[in-house]
């Protein structure tokens, strides 16, 4: 009953919807090496208090389970909250854009000159940062999941599932759901 | 015309397939591209690495592909037919949800999917480090991303940067 004391605070003052397309632009343009769901955390939480951090984390349970890119799905369901159909059509398109002249501009070069081994070079010093990179995004989005032990083995049995026993995705979430569900299940005591 | 057909619902499928995010359907992509469309291991080795380099989700990448078989209008249907099904699907599920309101169940459900959640990026995590960290030197940018992303406030773009430039500049004199 707590979280709901904070939700309507983006509803009441409604961003432009100039403003939204501008701030996911940004977010598109800066996010280099991944991780933007860091950018868009620190968006929409921390700098325009767009949604609380439990709406955020809400939407942030969606984006994941939904299929489609985590970050684009984020910004459907933020732009949706704020401003509706076209809140999430333009946050959308607003991500996506710079990266997609980007990637079209390489993909030009990529298509007239052969490879070069200096940018071969880069390219291996660009993934092994952007792993790292990806492991401090998800330590800190973690937050208090890695410190309950339900949690943790939550985490580590989604983990091995996928990336040991190598299931495939829908068949992990076929496993994990019910048993987590039932595990979180209301209480009437609470 | 019928390999822009084949292109809009070959990406179409492999978008209602990313459950979890792009990483979990790159297999899938990569075997499909090298049967139906002759795109070898190297040339999608190549192109996905331009996903990195650029801002943005790296599945943009898909782009170059559709640009590949098809120039320009090439690109544009692969966008469309990748994006377009999961968000629209997202969109309805995301309101959906809302409608729900503030029930002990939604909440049940909501607390169980966040570990799941982070159990698969840390699977996203271990996928992208077993392609990525391939040497000590690759292992030490690693780390050293993680530490100044985790502890310092530099803006990730300079690490992705510096470790680009700095790995290049290793790798060149260290073999």
């Amino acid at each position: 009953m707590t979280l709901s004391t904070n939700i309507s605070v983006a509803k009441l003052n409604p961003p432009k919807l100039s403003d939204l397309f501008l701030q996911f632009l940004m977010i598109g343009a800066i996010s280099f090496g991944g991780g933007i769901m860091a950018y868009e955390r620190i968006l929409l939480v921390e700098k325009r208090k767009w949604l609380s951090s439990d709406e955020f984390m809400a939407y942030l349970a969606i984006s994941q389970t939904m299929p489609g890119l985590n970050s684009v799905n984020m910004a459907v369901l933020s732009g949706d909250h704020l401003r509706g159909a076209l809140g999430a059509f333009i946050s959308t398109i607003g991500l996506i854009l710079p990266g997609s002249l980007f990637v079209l501009g390489m993909g030009i070069l990529y298509a007239s000159a052969s490879d070069h081994p200096l940018a071969n070079f880069i390219l291996i010093g660009i993934a092994a940062a952007a792993s790292g990179l990806l492991a401090a995004i998800t330590y800190r989005i973690g937050e208090d999941n890695w410190r309950h032990l339900k949690s943790l083995l939550i985490i580590v049995a989604t983990f091995l599932l996928m990336s040991i026993a190598k299931l495939s995705l829908p068949f992990v979430l076929l496993i994990m759901a019910p048993v987590t569900i039932f595990l979180y299940r209301p209480r009437k005591s609470a | 015309m019928s390999l822009l057909i084949n292109l809009a619902l070959s990406f179409a499928l492999l978008s209602i397939l990313a459950v979890g995010g792009g990483t979990a359907v790159l297999p899938e992509m990569q075997s499909l591209l090298a049967h139906q469309f002759g795109i070898d291991h190297t040339q999608f080795v190549h192109i996905y690495s331009f996903g990195q380099l650029a801002p943005g989700p790296n599945m943009l990448m898909v782009l170059v592909i559709g640009y590949q078989l098809a120039g320009l209008i090439g690109a544009g249907i692969v966008l469309l037919s990748f994006f377009l099904p999961s968000s629209i699907l997202c969109f309805y599920i995301g309101r959906l949800w809302n409608r729900f309101g503030e029930s002990p169940w939604r909440r049940a459900i909501q607390n169980a999917l966040e570990p799941i959640s982070i159990g698969l990026m840390a699977s996203g995590v271990y996928a992208v480090g077993k392609a990525s960290i391939v040497s000590e030197i690759t292992a030490t940018l690693a780390l050293v991303s993680f530490y100044l992303i985790l502890r310092t406030k530099i803006n990730p773009v300079w690490v992705i940067l510096g470790s680009g430039g700095f790995g290049a500049l290793l790798m060149t004199y260290l073999k």
